[in-house]
């Protein structure tokens, strides 16, 4: 296999182009736009065969992804920011009716104010919507991770969303080598659509019925049971994936954590400049490591308590903020590591597309970096 | 809640086939009224059929014969709408 240069929009949209899928509605935004706009090219050309909707907005956007789905057609879609966010209602629709839709997020501050570049607001967002969400590092991981996630959301024990996040811009945007498995073994790993009681095939059925205080809580306790087991079969997929892309895929990666004292925990493009860091830093005899989140939903506690065992120091970096409480990524790595010795800390970067440098992660492994990093005027919370 | 379910044996989703869907009888909620036809008088229009909002509109066909009490709630609509005065709303 060769590489290509490519963007991890188009990238994305090579995937949707393997699998084709029947039905993509789709709403454009920045910085999700190459995916869909790559993805409409491959349709137009005859390269993939989707129908592809135009909807009148993201709340459409994934209306439409539920009917499709559950009507017995295998369904894709992407988005960003504001989108998610005006989509954010049917999300959690998505995901109780277990529609297994998979949507490639191009990660984008919310609003306000308005911005259009790289954080984790949006995702964090439908956190709690039951949807799975699987951060890729890069252009490379945004393409496998695609390929990967109809059968994870078509699996009949997980019967989920599935959202591919990718850093807007960071992975969206940038072009890297890209290795694109061969078209007939991706259409041959993703198989066949299914999903019970299909419309399609006349079996009638009412999806999402109305459920009072009698059943809500069980159907609740369903999805909770969906997202568990979807850790499982992730980790299925992904041996499965090994043996045809030689790349490993887990639900967290452990990066140099052997022997560390210092571990980051982060998710997305930023996990990428750590390494580097981490890098330079073993070069100079400094015991630091990395834990990069693949699978924030569901989060894989066991594994993460495995791999920051013996970390003196774990370092939460959230590209998103709780404004009066705990960043996302840190309340998850404090209730998963509770009762452990490591001292724990939290940092916010990157709010809005800033920067995340290299000699600022230095400054945050040598202790020397606030707790909003990189924000200019008091960067300690109060 | 002895009798229900519990999780495990719910379709995914709650999704709910035929075979285990209730049938509540809605007739129930009627409150005093129901509607009765003179069939001598009906001229098998069916906008009492076209209009009826919950399918109680009995046909053999496509005759009018009567009305499915489980389901009538005794709205009027029949009886507002039929161009003859077959309907009428009678004491339950």
């Amino acid at each position: 296999m060769t590489a290509r240069l490519l963007t991890g929009g188009e990238a994305v949209a090579h995937a949707m182009r393997q699998i084709d899928p029947d039905v993509v509605p789709v709403y454009p935004i920045t910085p999700q736009t190459p995916i869909v706009q790559t993805f409409a090219r491959f349709v137009a050309d005859g390269d993939a065969h989707a129908e592809l909707v135009d909807v009148e907005s993201e709340h459409s956007a994934m209306s439409a992804a539920i009917g499709a789905a559950l009507a017995g057609a295998r369904t894709m879609t992407a988005t960003s920011s504001q989108g998610l966010a005006l989509m954010a209602e049917v999300v959690f629709i998505a995901a109780s009716l277990r529609a297994p839709i998979v949507m490639a997020i191009g990660n984008r501050a919310l609003s306000g104010p308005i911005n259009i570049h790289c954080d984790h607001s949006d995702s964090m967002l439908v956190r709690d919507s039951g949807i799975v969400q699987l951060f890729a590092e890069n252009a490379q991981e945004a393409y496998d991770l695609t390929v990967l996630a109809p059968r994870l959301a078509e699996h009949p024990e997980v019967l989920l969303p599935v959202a591919i996040c990718l850093d807007g811009f960071t992975i969206t945007h940038a072009a890297e080598p890209v290795e694109l498995l061969p078209d007939e073994a991706v259409r041959a790993f993703a198989g066949e659509y299914a999903v019970p009681h299909a419309l399609l095939e006349s079996v009638p059925a009412t999806h999402g019925p109305f459920a009072m205080p009698d059943y809500y809580y069980e159907l609740r306790r369903q999805q909770a049971a969906a997202q568990d087991a979807a850790l499982g079969v992730f980790a299925e997929l992904a041996d499965e994936l090994a043996e045809l892309a030689r790349r490993r895929y887990a639900a967290v990666e452990p990066y140099r954590l052997d022997g560390a004292e210092h571990a980051i925990v982060a998710l997305g493009s930023t996990a990428g400049t750590v390494k580097d860091v981490v890098d330079e830093l073993r070069h100079e005899g400094e015991p630091v490591g990395l834990l990069k989140v693949t699978s924030f939903r569901p989060l894989p506690r066991d594994a993460i308590i495995d791999a920051l065992e013996g970390v003196a120091r774990v370092i939460a970096l959230d590209r998103a903020d709780s404004p009066g409480g705990v960043p996302p990524l840190a309340a998850e790595v404090a209730a998963t590591l509770y009762g452990s010795d490591a001292e724990l800390e939290s940092h916010v970067y990157g709010l809005g597309g800033r920067d995340l440098h290299p000699a600022d992660i230095r400054a945050i492994f040598a202790g020397d970096a606030p707790g909003y990093v990189g924000v200019r005027g008091a960067a300690w919370p109060a | 809640m002895p009798g229900l379910k519990r999780w495990e044996e719910l379709e995914p989703g709650g999704t709910v086939l035929p075979a285990e869907a209730e049938q509540p009888h809605t007739g129930g909620w009627r409150t005093g009224l129901r509607p009765e036809v003179e069939l001598s008088r009906c001229v098998n229009c069916l906008l009492c059929w076209l209009h009826c909002p919950d399918s109680a509109i009995v046909l053999d066909g496509t005759t009018f014969t009567g009305f499915d009490y489980d389901f009538c709630k005794g709205c009027e609509i029949c009886a507002e709408v039929c161009p003859v005065d077959a309907i009428g709303m009678v004491p339950e």
